[in-house]
């Protein structure tokens, strides 16, 4: 092959032809490969959530997101919220006075409003600039109350990573790609109503 | 007649939840009596599907400026403009993902996982710059890639490194992607993404390591230019491997080289290759004696590589997840609190006899990449070593087609006028 630049044949030296040959072939494959990989794609595309049954609310959601602050964040499900006065998510264990006093809460960054409805039920909303997405009224909520407080990654604030960073660092296995048609796995979504 | 409509609301509503297994309606939603309308909870949707193409049609496009620049404005200020809105648009504005880099990885993953559905956009982006370096050598690289630009607008005092060296270093972006091919097919890691240095910068975010690295890479390439595009970048690899075949190339003189030496040192990558004065002919009993060796060394280099790859595939394993848990749960360490894998692992409730059963599998691919893996890195070594021994007859300036950058620096160098 190293001998052979001065060849010519027919105007197309060895060089040219073996050139030729690899590149073609080389293109076939990326076409086999590509096509093959075609079959199998779905048009949509993909992105990271996570399953709120498998999720233990480790806290790495907070800490591990290339985005700071995580683009995990807590949701509220309104429809799976009993109300309580005594909130496992917003009060921590054993608390003396349920008042919005900061010591009460459980949230550290007070992410969590509470206001009155009607005796005796609060509404618990969640400010999601000051979330972190630790988990840990959600864990709150899961223990004690409905469990209607469940993480969810944000669409509107995640990057979509190739490798979600969280994902590989998460103990239970709880984060995959979904297709963006249908991108949030929290209990009482349904995709349809939200079109 | 109250309480019977406040049992049947009771009762639908359970109903409604029951598919939800982890729900636990402790408390049942109240009635509320003072109008109180409930809010919607908040679920945005994702980036549209849409700008997933269009990220696809800029590469194109910048893709074709950017060959056009090269191959037939022959203009150096147009591949740096290129460069400049590369790093706005698939850097800053897009964060870095997607990149063609990474993009080996989906492929990777998606051929080894049937499951996964790996979207169009990364497939395309995989290929297309294949594609374009097969026909024009690596413009890519040149000005559309976001990790080169980054480093490309850093090229201030490129010194150059002596060949040995670049030959050594060279072989670090093929081990690099064989590690990752390893990594993606066995569902472990995204490696390339793991450690993709400029992706903090492009967040304007990144933790400790990640900025330094990055950091230490930019700061290295004023000297060294584009570290990382020639000592990591696997992708490099196949575009380097699809370049040397390619159709056209940049060429340093429009028309025919006088050897004016003025390119000489304008190659900050060291890709131009000098000309060489012709040798004595070898004494053809030498080279036949070299082909003898070549062909036993390099078989025997492949098994050796093979065999320290498989020795070492449990290390390699230990990175992967349910390897590591099941690792913890074999040899649990009594000292340490029990890790979150392990907890997590304990309430999904499944069997730890079919787990590792499971990991064994996964322990078994890993000795088979092992091989692999090892068995490529040593046929690298090998051809690398027979590159380095074979006489390659030079009469002009021109850049190696492997690992030209086609950057367009050294076209300003050259005094040659195009023929008319």
């Amino acid at each position: 092959m190293e001998s052979s630049d001065k060849k010519k044949k027919g105007g197309l030296s060895r060089r040219d032809f073996i050139n030729s040959s690899i590149r073609f072939s080389v293109i076939l494959g990326i076409g086999a490969i590509g096509g093959k990989l075609l079959t199998r794609t779905q048009v949509r595309q993909m992105v990271w959530q996570l399953d709120t049954s498998k999720c233990i609310q480790c806290g790495r959601c907070a800490t591990n997101c290339v985005k700071t602050p995580s683009a995990v964040k807590c949701v509220h499900v309104y429809s799976m919220c009993g109300y309580c006065d005594l909130c496992g998510g917003y009060f921590r264990p054993e608390v003396k006075e349920l008042t919005t006093a900061a010591e009460n809460q459980l949230c550290p960054t007070s992410a969590i409003r509470r206001t009155f409805v009607e005796d005796p039920y609060f509404q618990f909303d969640i400010d999601r600039d000051l979330c972190n997405g630790c988990g840990k009224c959600v864990k709150g909520c899961g223990a004690f109350g409905n469990g209607s407080l469940q993480l969810q990654v944000c669409h509107d604030l995640c990057d979509n990573c190739n490798e979600c960073a969280i994902a590989r660092d998460c103990p239970a296995d709880a984060f995959s790609r979904v297709p963006s048609d249908n991108p949030y796995l929290f209990s009482g979504y349904d995709s349809k109503k939200k079109g | 007649m109250k309480k019977a409509a406040a049992y049947i609301i009771l009762i639908l509503l359970i109903s409604f939840q029951l598919y939800n297994v982890f729900a636990v309606q402790r408390f049942p939603k109240p009635e509320f009596e003072s109008g109180y309308v409930q809010p919607s909870t908040l679920a945005p949707n994702p980036r549209a599907e849409a700008l997933a193409i269009l990220d696809v049609v800029v590469l194109l496009v910048t893709l074709s400026v950017a060959t056009w620049m090269i191959i037939k404005k022959r203009s150096r200020d147009g591949v740096f403009w290129i460069s400049i809105f590369t790093i706005a648009y698939f850097g800053f504005f897009r964060e870095g993902c997607i990149c063609s880099v990474g993009s080996v990885q989906n492929i990777t993953y998606a051929l080894f996982n049937p499951n996964y559905s790996i979207p169009i956009s990364a497939i395309l982006f995989f290929a297309v710059p294949i594609i374009f370096t097969l026909f024009f050598g690596r413009t890519f690289c040149a000005a559309v890639c976001p990790l080169g630009a980054i480093q490309d607008v850093f090229v201030f005092r490129p010194v150059a490194l002596k060949s040995w060296v670049l030959k050594v270093l060279g072989l670090i972006p093929f081990i690099y992607l064989g590690l990752a091919i390893l990594y993606a097919a066995t569902a472990t890691d995204f490696v390339i993404c793991r450690y993709d240095p400029f992706v903090g910068f492009f967040r304007l975010n990144a933790s400790f390591m990640m900025f330094m690295l990055g950091a230490v890479l930019l700061l290295l390439g004023v000297f060294i230019a584009r570290p990382y595009c020639r000592f990591l970048c696997p992708y490099g690899v196949l575009l380097n491997l699809a370049s040397r075949v390619s159709r056209k190339h940049l060429t340093i003189t429009p028309a025919k080289c006088i050897q004016c030496k003025l390119c000489e040192d304008s190659c900050p990558f060291g890709a131009i290759d000098k000309p060489v004065q012709i040798k004595e002919k070898e004494e053809s009993s030498k080279a036949v004696r070299r082909i003898i060796l070549l062909t036993v060394i390099i078989p025997l280099l492949v098994l050796v590589g093979g065999y320290v790859g498989s020795r070492f595939h449990e290390n390699l394993a230990s990175v992967n997840h349910d390897v590591r848990l099941a690792q913890e749960l074999l040899h649990p360490d009594k000292t340490q609190p029990e890790s979150f894998e392990v907890t997590a692992f304990k309430s999904a409730g499944k069997s730890v006899e079919e787990f590792y059963k499971e990991t064994a599998s996964i322990v078994d691919m890993f000795y088979i990449g092992g091989w692999i893996l090892g068995g490529f890195i040593g046929l690298i070594f090998g051809l690398t070593l027979t590159s380095l021994s074979i006489f390659k007859y030079q009469e002009d300036y021109t850049p190696n087609k492997g690992t030209c950058l086609s950057c367009a620096r050294c076209i300003d160098f050259c005094p040659v006028k195009p023929e008319l």
